[in-house]
């Protein structure tokens, strides 16, 4: 599968994720988000800038347990909750946020 | 974690990127780690070469999954144990292995180091602890 | 507590490490390729021959049997048991370590 932007082509999986993490680049997120109806805002930017640099890190997308937990510790209590992250990302904070980052799917999710 | 969580045991034997096997068995304990249970891992044999520090593949063309076990503290999987006898065969000592930590809740979020260098005997000891052993 | 070996003692050092991390008392079952460990005159008889004073040891009939080695070849002390003979094994375990 694959999707275009301004004429140049992104190769993605079955599900959607991007084939290669190196395509990436912010009109991909902005571009994704529009295919599922959400207005990407700086919270929504919060969480993706922060995957990637948990990718670039570790090398993983970490599972949504994990990822709540990190996001409390770097951005406060009041975005480490799942409620919080289900009302930026109802797909699944985890799982859609990674596809807009242009990562692959979670590990650890199932 | 509840009391009645299993505990689970995966044993490593493998260098990394020779074959599947390390970062399969990487993938099975984060995926693993999920769900409610008492996890931690043994590198044996070949399988202490995994923790090398150092671990650069950008000639080699394929993935460092090192940077991985790094975020094992963060999935709550605090134990790695690593058979000093497979070490020292290798000429290795705890100084070549990554410096591997998790931040301990209980105890105010300190850093501990999650690596614990072990002999035959405790290595026997803990098998003998588990509800599950699973190797890679 | 029961090991396992599938590896060929020639080839891996799934043995030697299983000896020396198994605690005396424990079952050892030797199948597919492991059972090569299980034949008198090799290279790692001696290490089996001590092996069977602190474990009891098994192989695997049908392994045995697929490789052509014949019941008088294996080493005294080694006891054959067939598939329904494994099964019990592990189920009278309280965990499987299976060394590959």
């Amino acid at each position: 599968m694959a999707f275009e932007i301004a004429g140049k082509t992104y190769e993605t999986d079955e599900e959607g994720y991007l084939a290669n993490l190196a395509d990436w680049n912010p009109e991909v997120a902005d571009f994704m988000a529009k295919e599922d109806d959400c207005d990407l805002t700086e919270n929504h930017w919060e969480v993706i800038n922060f995957l990637r640099e948990y990718y670039e890190e570790y090398q993983i997308a970490p599972a949504v347990r994990v990822l709540t937990k990190a996001i409390g510790k770097r951005l406060g209590k009041e975005k480490g909750n799942s409620k919080y992250l289900y009302e930026l990302f109802p797909y699944g904070p985890a799982k859609q946020a990674c596809k807009y980052a242009g990562l692959p799917k979670p590990t650890g999710c199932v | 974690m509840s009391d009645a969580a299993k505990k689970f045991m995966y044993v490593n034997r493998r260098a990394p990127y020779g074959t599947v096997y390390a970062l399969e068995g990487l993938e099975v304990v984060l995926i693993g780690a999920a769900f409610d249970q008492d996890v931690c891992m043994a590198f044996i044999d070949d399988g202490v070469f995994q923790l090398k520090k150092g671990q650069d593949t950008k000639d080699s063309n394929m993935k460092n999954f090192s940077p991985t076990y790094r975020a094992l503290g963060d999935y709550e999987v605090t134990k790695l144990y690593v058979d000093k006898e497979s070490l020292e065969q290798r000429g290795l000592g705890e100084d070549d292995l990554m410096d591997l930590t998790y931040e301990d809740e209980d105890d105010d979020y300190n850093e501990k180091p999650s690596i614990r260098i072990v002999s035959r005997d405790e290595l026997a000891d803990l098998m003998e602890q588990q509800d599950v052993i699973l190797n890679y | 507590m029961l090991h396992t070996i599938n590896k060929s003692p020639f080839e891996k050092n799934s043995l030697d490490t299983c000896l020396r991390l198994a605690k005396p008392g424990s079952e050892i079952l030797l199948l597919e390729d492991g059972v090569y460990a299980a034949v008198k005159g090799t290279a790692v008889e001696q290490k089996m021959v001590q092996a069977l004073g602190d474990y009891t040891v098994y192989a695997l009939g049908p392994d045995l049997k697929a490789r052509g080695i014949e019941e008088d070849r294996l080493i005294d002390g080694v006891e054959v048991v067939g598939y329904d003979g494994f099964v019990d094994l592990a189920a009278n375990s309280d965990r499987v370590q299976s060394w590959l």
